[in-house]
């Protein structure tokens, strides 16, 4: 659906204010970033700050950590299945390492413990390379460009985004391997944007001082995953993938080790056992748990379920206390609701401009400073734009890019977004899109260290599922470095643990009866509900309302 | 939940979902008019956001012979549309290792010889959700053109519609992928400038500089953040900083 007539008339105050902004632009003049002392005081606007928004976990490590409510609400929840139900001593898969998530983490990680001679399964919930990876848009950091650039610089960019919280080790790691794992994705084939001179196309994000962000389009998410994928399935004997099965519960062994885990066959309801002599949690994060009813990005399967059975193995949470809500969020129209339109627009120079068309913010703050202008700018100044359906949202001046890189920018650099917004009746190149903040990511996660182990032995965790990497606030583009990065780390980690660290034992799902245990003890448990999630439930509520029959009778539910 | 509430002033319209009516508000795409209706979704649907191909669907409107194609997150519903998805689709996927490959038109002839076999009727690009034109790219593939094949099927999200509906039982979409990565290993120039940052971060070079930054107290770090050098947005590819301490210099 095209811009409304009344929307057409705001966007006039857009377009008079645009040749100034431009030829600011062109001159090098900026809109003033934020201080450090400014930041700080424009968070009170960020939804983590809300205290109304989250309390106590009241079980496991992290007992009295205060994190969302719908974090805790899985938390407190019960297994999905009762653990004395299940006979561990029929064995349904053996594995050397098991790997919980198909998305790039995981995949990646299958990629180096098979080349590390190990015998890889995967189970992934939805298929292979359903997930968080492939929907990241914009692209991802490397100091590859080493006269003007490197890790130091992409460490200090990383620390400031993060509030200087971020675990330096893990942000040190982060750093330093990412000029290889650009390498690494040449070498795979991913069709990175380069030049006929090999000269890779690198730009600005939010919170850094070089341009380091490469891209592959307007889809680099998905090229890299599709070609993950496509490499993993070259190696159908060693890399098996179960798809459609996600893990319920992890499985450890007398010692204490991680020894497997429990898999439910979403299309037979059937629970599976897999041995494993190792396994790497890369399940993902939790944007579909729609934190404080924000609107998300996320994928379909991000419902923080390896958050819930790292937790019930004793793994302890970090840095979950805060969520990264991506500033631009689509508004307009409906059908697109809370899509994300990629930070790139704003490293390729679009402002962002209230209803007045005027700038009240630097386009590249970090993620966590710019959302909360937006928030401000809409709900404490009232200089929102209002949109059909009410809400109020700012423009992102997208038109602004074919102006200072020449006309058909857009289209050649966002290709994806042009073609969606055209099929809606606007073109992007001549008119603004409408954005508002959206929740996009899980800072925190699994405590991990620099070799990707958890505090379970034979236990490890990479990606959006682990926490410490990103701080308080991730910056763009760290992500999909982050899950190259430590699930490459961890398909290594694994399998030197299979070859050197690996005991063997009894398996045992004891501290899932005794998690339970605990939620009963303290009478925390939430009654009407189970963990993990899997999926989140859209289904019309007065549907699901008249499913009376939960189990078999005769031969259908 | 908040995302997918359906206000109620939307009018009501019947669509029919493999066969079976039902009444769903106007404004829903396809998935979310399925969730209304009280499917939980559990094949065809990933992203919601049209990019990772999980719900490639398949339409008829009423009174037309015409066999219409969308993704299901993506497409709005329309009265009296007749609606099949086609979650998965068993195409066939040669397996290889890409580095041995040689760039040309005899990879294709041993990996997938009924590429040769396509009579050019054109319904792969009526069936793209993407408006690719896959025809135009499997031409590019029988003549061996790997370039033309990456770059004319870089937007594809491997939905598999092409392949459900081509006669000559062409699987399209690993044609395109196999054809990119071969461009993007044996065509494109490799980065030299990757492989000079690669070395330097491999000997360790920053790590001195990283270890200094690690063990500043926080005041001196948060200045020494608020202070650093910022690569002008308009600036040269060639731009150098004027501190060059944790650069290389030429």
């Amino acid at each position: 659906m095209p811009y409304t007539p009344e929307l057409k008339e705001l966007i006039k105050k857009v377009e008079k204010t645009r040749p100034q902004r431009v030829e600011r632009k062109k001159r090098g003049e900026e809109f003033q970033p934020m201080t450090l002392k400014e930041r700080e005081e424009i968070l009170q606007y960020h939804p983590d700050f809300k205290e109304e928004g989250r309390r106590e976990i009241l079980v496991g490590p992290n007992k009295g950590y205060r994190i969302a409510h719908e974090m805790v609400d899985l938390l407190h929840a019960k297994s999905r299945v009762d653990p004395d139900k299940i006979d561990l001593s029929k064995i349904d898969y053996e594995t050397d390492v098991l790997i919980l998530g198909g998305g790039g983490a995981g995949t990646a990680a299958a990629l180096l413990a098979r080349k590390q001679g190990m015998k890889v399964l995967m189970a992934t919930k939805l298929r292979l390379g359903d997930a968080n990876t492939m929907m990241a848009e914009g692209g991802i950091q490397a100091a590859s460009k080493s006269t003007k650039d490197s890790p130091y610089y992409h460490y200090l960019d990383c620390m400031g985004g993060g509030h200087f919280k971020n675990v330096p080790e893990l942000v040190e790691t982060l750093v330093s391997d990412a000029p290889s794992v650009i390498g690494w994705l040449e070498s795979l084939g991913a069709m990175l944007s380069k030049d006929d001179t090999g000269l890779l196309s690198t730009m600005h994000g939010g919170g850094t001082c070089r341009k380091r962000m490469h891209s592959a389009g307007d889809i680099t998410g998905a090229e890299i995953m599709r070609t993950l994928r496509d490499e993993a399935r070259n190696f159908p004997t060693d890399i098996k993938v179960i798809e459609f099965s996600p893990a319920v519960e992890i499985i450890l062994n007398d010692k204490g080790h991680a020894a497997g885990a429990v898999l439910y066959n979403m299309e037979t309801e059937e629970y599976l056992i897999v041995k494993a002599k190792s396994v790497i949690m890369a399940t993902g994060g939790s944007g579909r748990l729609h934190i404080q009813n924000f609107m998300c990005t996320n994928h379909y399967g991000a419902t923080a379920d390896g958050l819930i059975m790292g937790y019930r193995a004793g793994v302890p949470l970090c840095f979950l206390h805060t969520v990264q809500y991506h500033p631009t969020g689509a508004v307009f129209p409906e059908q697109s609701e809370g899509l994300l339109i990629t930070e790139k627009f704003r490293g390729a120079g679009a402002n962002v401009l209230n209803i007045d068309g005027e700038q009240f913010v630097y386009e590249r703050e970090p993620r966590d400073i710019e959302a909360s202008a937006f928030i401000r700018e809409c709900m404490v100044r009232g200089k929102g734009v209002p949109t059909p359906g009410g809400k109020p949202c700012v423009w992102l001046d997208s038109p602004m890019i074919d102006m200072l890189n020449g006309e058909g920018t857009v289209r050649k650099e966002f290709p994806g977004k042009w073609i969606l917004f055209h099929r809606y009746g606007i073109d992007i190149a001549k008119e603004p899109m409408l954005v508002f903040p959206t929740l996009h990511y899980q800072n925190g996660g699994l405590e991990i260290n620099k070799r990707g182990e958890t505090s379970v032995p034979g236990l490890f965790a990479a990606g959006e599922v682990s926490g410490g990497i990103h701080g308080q606030n991730r910056l763009m583009g760290n992500s999909l470095l982050d899950v190259l990065v430590y699930g490459r780390i961890c398909g290594v980690s694994a399998s030197e643990y299979v070859k050197n660290g690996y005991k063997g034992g009894k398996l045992t799902l004891n501290h899932v009866k005794e998690f339970n245990a605990g939620l009963d003890k303290d009478n925390v448990a939430t009654e009407d509900r189970v963990s993990p999630m899997l999926l989140p439930d859209y289904s019309n509520p007065e549907i699901r309302r008249k499913q009376y029959t939960t189990q078999y009778v005769g031969t259908i539910r | 939940m908040s995302e997918e509430k359906v206000k109620s002033k939307d009018e009501l319209v019947p669509i029919f979902f493999m066969g079976k009516c039902y009444e769903v508000p106007s404004s829903l795409t396809i998935q979310k008019a399925l969730e209304y209706a009280g499917y939980q979704l559990v094949r065809g649907c990933g992203c919601r956001g049209g990019i990772c191909g999980a719900c490639g669907t398949v339409f008829r409107y009423p009174d037309s012979y015409k066999i219409e194609v969308g993704l299901a997150c993506q497409t709005v519903v329309q009265p009296n549309m007749y609606i099949a998805q086609l979650p998965f689709f068993p195409g066939n996927k040669a397996t290889y290792n890409i580095a041995d490959l040689e760039p040309n038109g005899s990879v294709f002839t041993a990996l997938y010889p009924e590429l040769y076999k396509c009579i050019g009727c054109g319904t792969c690009t009526r069936s793209c959700p993407m408006d690719i034109d896959v025809l135009g790219y499997m031409s590019k593939a029988i003549r061996g053109d790997i370039e033309g094949v990456a770059k004319g099927s870089f937007d594809c999200v491997m939905c598999g519609l092409c392949s459900g509906r081509c006669p000559a039982e062409e699987v399209q979409f690993y044609i395109a992928i196999l054809a990119r990565r071969l461009y993007a290993l044996h065509m494109q120039p490799r980065s030299a400038h990757l492989k000079r940052a690669i070395n330097s971060a491999e000997e360790g070079q920053w790590t001195e500089g990283i270890a200094k930054l690690k063990a500043m107290n926080l005041d001196t770090l948060k200045k020494v953040y608020s202070e650093r050098e910022m690569e002008p947005h308009m600036g040269p590819e060639d731009w150098i900083p004027g501190d060059t301490n944790y650069v290389n210099v030429d």
